[in-house]
């Protein structure tokens, strides 16, 4: 794998195709478990986990798999780990396991993982199948950390709030209040909220783009009388 | 053409089948590796919910030592049998935990325990009520959590006759305890539960401890 396929491989995971704000794909957990950092940031790694693993799992066994009943098989494996993944969050780090509670289970029928395995890992070696995994899982991780910690201070006034239950009693110290004597506003806690703030990071991403473009538009008619035409990114889901 | 046919089905079939046998057999195996540390930190996790509703000044005896089995009973809400954790002060009955379930919440069955002071100046009085187990919505359901809200802390210090009957309901059904907007189903099952735990309380609490005292002696 050359340095250039690595870099795009992270540059479409954190960027150009971002889970959260271009493929739009594995809405639910994002809308439901964003409403605090913690919890976002927790769910976006254990996604992120699974995702590496099942990238590095099928590849290497992709030639073998009949493509009639690929789909079960991937969903198969994707289940394996996930359930591999809730037994030892649920042995070893319980406390997290308590705060995430059903969205682990649920990582599975989250769409970006099997549309990841289809679109990449099913055609590319091990390597390069598991970062793809770890690229995406980590834009996703990084939508749901902003989209959490957005929601979280509109609707609560504060930042970290439940770190504790992930590093222990004396993590309550971390816990950032933003607004003193915040009263609370549900609109941001509640479902709408999450579809609002993600409309708006959307929208934040495509004006970043145009602008971009813009700008390299600029540049190339300075230097060919021809306008370059720059195809902007396709977006789909 | 039928035969290839056939034999491509027949490939297929045991490839998925080949797949299947071994993520039974991945599973298996971190089931059999996890077991243990899952039972101790749910049993952890149960220990610290019984302090947080029976504090150590309650008791002086053993208390999860002197637990025992409660037979199946509707108003414990289990086709099983629960456990109840019997605290005693100085011989005397001071506190009993209750293990009880709500099989009506929105994601299925909640478990928990509630703590009800059997002293003279507390008897029948809720000393705290905690989620063991639950499927509720996050970030909706769960704030029956302690660790996600303080709202179970409302049913401290009630008993039958406070609020009485009518009472033990939620606010939306006329009743007197509160509930978050966007979802009633899971207050409504744990305030039932909670009430029902108390009225087997009332009917068997000589029974609690009649069999504590036995096994003491």
């Amino acid at each position: 794998m050359t340095a250039r396929e690595f870099s795009e491989i992270f540059r479409n995971g954190l960027w150009k195709q971002n889970t959260g704000v271009v493929q739009l794909l594995g809405l639910c957990p994002i809308l439901a478990v964003s409403s605090s950092v913690v919890n976002a940031v927790s769910l976006g790694l254990a996604t992120t986990l699974v995702m590496t693993l099942s990238g590095a799992a099928i590849a290497p066994i992709r030639q073998f798999i009949p493509n009639e009943a690929r789909i079960p098989v991937f969903i198969l494996i994707i289940a394996v780990l996930v359930t591999v993944v809730q037994f030892s969050m649920n042995a070893y780090v319980h406390g997290l396991y308590l705060v995430l509670g059903i969205f682990i289970p649920l990582i599975v029928t989250n769409c970006i993982v099997l549309a990841r395995i289809e679109a990449f890992a099913s055609k590319n070696p091990a390597l390069e199948s598991a970062l793809d995994g770890f690229a995406m899982g980590l834009g996703l991780t990084a939508v749901l950390a902003v989209l959490g910690g957005t929601r979280e201070i509109f609707g609560h006034g504060t930042l970290l709030s439940g770190i504790d239950l992930v590093f222990g009693d004396t993590a309550k110290t971390w816990v950032v209040t933003v607004v003193p004597n915040y009263h609370g506003f549900l609109l941001a806690i509640l479902p709408p909220g999450a579809f609002i703030t993600l409309g708006m990071l959307i929208a934040g991403k495509n004006w970043l783009n145009l602008r971009a473009e813009r700008k390299l538009k600029g540049a190339n008619a300075r230097m060919t009388p021809v306008d370059g035409g720059y195809a902007p990114a396709a977006h789909r889901g | 053409m039928r035969r290839t046919m056939a034999k491509a089905s027949l490939y297929t079939a045991l490839n998925l089948l080949f797949f299947a046998l071994i993520g039974t057999a991945v599973l298996a195996l971190t089931h059999e590796l996890t077991r243990e540390p899952i039972a101790r930190s749910e049993e952890s996790e149960k220990l610290k919910l019984i302090n947080q509703i029976a504090p150590a000044s309650d008791y002086d005896n053993d208390i999860i030592k002197d637990s025992r089995q409660l037979a199946a009973d509707d108003l414990l809400g289990s086709d099983d049998t629960t456990v109840a954790y019997i605290g005693q002060l100085k011989d005397r009955p001071s506190i009993a935990v209750i293990q009880a379930t709500a099989p009506d919440g929105y994601g299925g069955s909640i478990r928990l325990i509630v703590s009800i002071r059997s002293d003279a100046e507390g008897n029948g009085k809720i000393g705290g009520v905690r989620v063991i187990s639950h499927n509720e919505t996050p970030g909706l359901g769960d704030y029956i959590e302690i660790a996600k809200s303080k709202w179970i802390t409302i049913f401290n210090r009630k008993s039958l006759d406070d609020p009485g009957e009518d009472g033990w309901k939620v606010k939306k059904d006329g009743g007197t305890f509160d509930y978050m907007a966007g979802a009633t189903i899971t207050p409504r099952a744990v305030v039932t539960a909670v009430h029902r735990v108390l009225q087997y309380y009332a009917q068997h609490r000589d029974e609690l401890f009649k069999q504590n005292e036995g096994v003491r002696k």
